[in-house]
């Protein structure tokens, strides 16, 4: 998982303030929190002596469809559809309590983490404890992977 | 194809989890999607692939390969008939009359698998409880030399680890204690974090032994590197605990030659505390065969059927009708094999003797041992195609409700008509 440290160490640390921040590592904290963008950093964008850190930090944060806007990625090919993180969500327990609470099928359209035809894939991200303004830093889906398919961005 | 009109849910017959709330999408006559299975399962689910029967490698058409089949069977003076652990009940109690029919050696994987603990269970030798007692009321849970995260990927979603149950509303971190015991990491001891106890291979019974004397204050001792402390940290967790279960697997089976350690261990803790064993069987139905063997003959395994002078059945039993020592001392004169794989399942310097015998499959899929087979009848997949009921790894009887028909005869209607033919 992307800790901040490793964002900062990536963004040209001179403090120019130019994306609007005080602060490289305010601006860290903010990409990972998905406020701002890479793009956002306008001398890392334009300045070629940081094309190599530019290239590494759009990977980390790219915006495909694997990525939800919380963060999270599902590694599919590491994924065995085993449901530990389905189970182990707080939020799938309090919005299913009669189904993925108790170890059974889905009962209710709101959970985050299902497993589909032997993959987890995730909806209703914006319901995970990661996500928005009051997020917490939630690993119930990490911890209880046993093949570390799971990652926070 | 016909496409049954099912309940919302069917049962996944990918291990013996039999996991019963399955999701199934069509698409048209296919499966598309079999949802809330795992990977293991959605692979046995929708494998629907249609092949043909053969003799000698050529296709022939079923009830050909029926007739040749009945015909070397009606033949053999020792036949052995091995398998069935991927069959539904239904088809293992067929199997056993055709076994008494031709007076044959029967045999399955729990020979050289779970067998002497499913047996032990059988006779009460051994305390065990259901998954459902699992997921209601277990707080410690001991994986010992099993891992489950590969063998049966939904335990701990399922019953084990993770979810809530009447005693355990509170979540895993809180309510429950994994520990994991093995030679090796693995996929399921990195769930168990600081409660993973890493032994030597064959040192099961010391530490057994070691616990023991934990369990009444002496000080633990064992030959292999391990603190005392961490000893001393297990046996008050196992001690403490108020409704403790072991999944045993193969690990710890192979790790003993009998299970008299394991039976007094277990004796020994439960003077402390309230632990259960569940053996951590594989094939969807091994349990049931074990279980349909047992009530016909007092054996979970390696029998054989012989016709006394009175034309009476005798039923005799030992090591000697393993699969394992007839194919060893090449005692089978022709060999009947039933949605199982001997050249997967078995080292190769036994399984070769196959290829001087005349060999039977009954198998939906496709295997490595009929490449050597002279017959080879396609049977639909249980399950899939056709129904039944199977014994789960907990001794509970689930049925099995089919999700297409394929037309395709199952084992149990392939066996009756074996016995017609003969
Ligand atoms: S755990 Fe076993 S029974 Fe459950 S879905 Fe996976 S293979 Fe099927």
């Amino acid at each position: 998982m992307t800790n901040v440290m490793e964002v900062y160490n990536l963004l040209p640390k001179t403090n120019c303030k130019e994306c609007g921040k005080s602060t490289c590592m305010a601006f860290a904290v903010d990409l990972l929190a998905r406020k701002v963008k890479v793009d956002d950093c306008s001398p890392i964008k334009n300045e070629n002596q940081y094309i190599e850190n530019y290239q590494k930090l759009t990977d980390l944060f790219k915006t495909s469809d694997d990525v939800s806007e919380a963060g999270l990625i599902v590694h599919e090919e590491k994924c065995t559809g085993c449901g530990n993180c389905v189970v182990a969500c707080p939020v799938n327990v309090s919005h299913d309590p009669k189904g993925v609470a108790l170890g059974k099928a889905p009962k209710s359209n709101k959970v985050i983490l299902r497993v589909i035809d032997g993959v987890v894939k995730s909806s209703n991200v914006h319901e995970c404890r990661r996500f928005g303004e009051e997020k917490i830093l939630c690993n119930a889906c990490i911890v209880t992977c046993p093949n570390k398919a799971i990652e926070f961005v | 194809m016909v496409i049954f009109l099912r309940n919302k849910y069917s049962v996944c017959p990918g291990c013996s989890l039999l996991c019963d709330d399955i999701e199934i999408e069509m698409k048209g006559t296919e499966i598309d999607k079999a949802n809330n299975a795992c990977i293991k399962g959605v692979s046995r689910i929708k494998d629907t692939k249609k092949l043909e029967s053969k003799i000698d490698g050529n296709e022939v058409n079923q009830d050909e390969a029926i007739f040749k089949a009945a015909e070397l069977l009606q033949n053999a003076n020792n036949p052995l008939i091995f398998g069935l652990d991927n069959s539904t009940t239904e088809a293992q109690l067929e199997a056993i009359k055709l076994a008494k029919l031709i007076s044959a050696t029967i045999d399955d994987n729990s020979s050289f698998c779970q067998g002497p603990i499913v047996n032990a269970i059988l006779k009460n030798e051994l305390k065990t409880c259901t998954l459902d007692d699992v997921r209601d009321y277990a707080d410690v849970l001991v994986f010992w030399g099993a891992d489950p995260s590969n063998s049966h990927p939904r335990l701990n979603s399922k019953y084990a680890y993770y979810p809530r149950g009447k005693e355990r509303q509170r979540g895993w971190d809180e309510d429950r204690t994994a520990i994991a015991i093995d030679v090796r990491e693995s996929s399921s001891s990195v769930l168990c974090k600081d409660n993973f106890y890493q032994i030597p291979p064959r040192s099961d019974g010391e530490l057994m032994t070691a616990l023991s004397s934990a369990f009444s204050g002496k000080m633990p001792k064992v030959s292999f590197d391990i603190e005392t402390q961490r000893i001393l940290k297990l046996s008050n967790i196992l001690k403490k605990a108020k409704y403790g279960v072991i999944f045993a697997g193969l690990g710890l089976t192979y790790s003993q030659t009998g299970i008299e350690t394991i039976k007094n261990f277990l004796t020994e803790l439960n003077t402390y505390s309230n632990f259960h064993l569940i053996p951590m069987v594989g094939h969807y139905n091994m349990r049931g065969f074990n279980q349909a063997l047992y009530n016909e003959t007092g054996y979970v395994n390696r029998v054989k059927f012989v016709k006394n002078e009175s034309g009476n059945l005798d039923i005799k039993h030992g090591l000697q009708y393993s699969v394992l020592e007839q194919l060893n001392n090449k005692e089978p004169d022709t060999v009947l094999i039933i949605g199982t794989d001997p050249f997967t399942s078995m080292p190769h310097s036994v399984a070769k003797k196959l290829k001087e015998v005349p060999t039977i499959i009954i198998d939906p899929c496709e295997t490595l041992t009929e490449k050597i087979a002279d017959v080879v009848i396609r049977s639909a997949k249980s399950g899939i195609e056709c129904g039944g009921n199977a014994i789960r790894i907990d001794g509970t009887c689930v049925e099995l409700v089919p999700i297409i028909n394929s037309g395709c005869l199952c084992d149990e209607h392939i066996i009756c008509k074996i016995m017609e033919e003969i």
